[in-house]
């Protein structure tokens, strides 16, 4: 590490090689659930770099090492646990809106309402929807399917899409 | 990224550094420098009238002593947060001189109640003190900033509360210096406690100003040098 605050390059490629097993251990022994185990490895590489300023020569290299090892990984453990946390709420709407959140009948009803509004379309329209909407199929393949343009099939889901919702609004 | 090429991208950007002064000095040195600002502010203020009688009374000498003191310590313990695996003592050393502060500054208070009875705990409202500290501490406390964001950001809400600390105790002893109030009950409230809240508000934004650079920003700042 002297070495590198020299700015020996060779040296300090070395040392990182070397220390990369030796935390990619540590990593896994403070935090065994961890997936990303190589990402905290190369955040606390990262780490090491940006403060070597801060490694004293007359001080055994080890604690240093180590202290920053620490930090890192509970640092690592927290920003994980912070977006765990913001998944759950990401999933939210999808729990009101999926029909686990609502009993067989309001699914039901949905449905039924869905399908009517569809009944509704233009015949055209009613394909690209059920292609690309229900089938999943990219605008590339329905183009294929169909034999219409992607264009044209852009503005025939937009058409769909609001008559349906216009539909849905006057059935209540 | 993968490991190899990481590696190799920092050894590429492997520059020279200085390696960090020790904390005590880098806080002589960032007390010889706050120290002149000080006596500049106090000079403008102008040094309180009594000053000569006051300095020879034990409590006050103490009290005044204590707070130099609080200062250099906490600066040294702020240094100190910032360099991994130094001795933990070092970060609460500055609690020694704080304790003193607070013992002179209780003393001052038994004196008043010996003087003048319960009477002398009544205490007047000197709400300038908070904004006095504020202005006199800003300057002491962006160099003292400057110095530990140099540091490793291990401890930020430590680091940053005794950089505070180190920043808000001068400019408590050059108000001390300056103005005529030894009301002891009033100092307390009003000056230590302008000091402790200070800090206190200081500490809770340890991590917004110490963060680490995290891998991605790092690999871009060295391609935006390369550019």
């Amino acid at each position: 590490m002297a070495s590198s605050q020299d700015g020996d390059h060779a040296a300090y490629a070395e040392l990182l090689t070397d220390l990369f097993p030796v935390l990619r251990r540590f990593v896994m022994r403070r935090w065994p659930n961890a997936h990303d185990t190589e990402d905290v490895v190369q955040e606390i590489l990262a780490s090491i770099h940006t403060v070597r300023q801060t490694y004293d020569r007359r001080r055994p290299f080890t604690p240093w090492l180590m202290t920053i090892a620490a930090r890192r990984v509970a640092d690592a453990a927290r920003s994980r646990y912070a977006r765990a946390h913001e998944t759950t709420v990401d999933v939210l709407p999808e729990t009101f809106h999926g029909d686990g959140a609502k009993s067989e009948e309001e699914a039901r009803d949905d449905r039924e309402a869905l399908r009517r509004a569809m009944a509704t379309l233009p015949a055209s329209q009613r394909r690209a929807i059920e292609l690309i909407k229900l089938r999943g199929l990219s605008l590339d393949e329905a183009a294929q399917v169909t034999g219409k343009s992607v264009g044209s099939l852009k503005v025939g889901i937009h058409r769909a899409i609001k008559a349906m919702r216009q539909a849905l609004a006057r059935d209540g | 990224m993968l490991n190899e090429e990481l590696i190799k991208t920092l050894a590429e950007n492997c520059a020279p550094v200085r390696p960090l002064a020790h904390p005590a000095r880098r806080a002589l040195m960032w007390f010889a420098v706050s120290l002149c600002y000080v006596a500049v502010v106090v000079a403008v203020m102008g040094v309180r009238p009594d000053f000569l009688a006051k300095i020879v009374d034990p409590q006050f000498a103490t009290e005044l002593a204590a707070a130099f003191l609080t200062s250099i310590v906490a600066a040294a313990g702020a240094f100190s947060a910032g360099c991994p695996a130094r001795p933990i003592w070092e970060r609460f050393a500055a609690g020694i001189f704080l304790s003193v502060w607070v013992g002179a500054l209780v003393v001052g208070c038994w004196r008043d109640i010996d003087a003048f009875g319960l009477a002398g705990l009544l205490s007047h409202s000197d709400i300038y003190c908070l904004p006095t500290i504020l202005a006199i501490s800003i300057p002491a406390a962006l160099l003292i900033l400057s110095m530990v964001r140099r540091g490793a950001p291990i401890a930020p809400f430590v680091t940053i509360g005794l950089a505070a600390l180190a920043s808000t105790a001068l400019a408590a002893a050059a108000l001390r210096l300056s103005f005529r109030q030894d009301a002891a009950v009033s100092v307390c409230i009003w000056q230590f406690g302008s000091v402790v809240l200070l800090t206190g508000i200081a500490s809770l934004f340890g991590r917004l100003v110490l963060h680490w650079t995290m891998r991605d920003e790092l690999i871009a700042s060295f391609l935006a040098h390369r550019r």
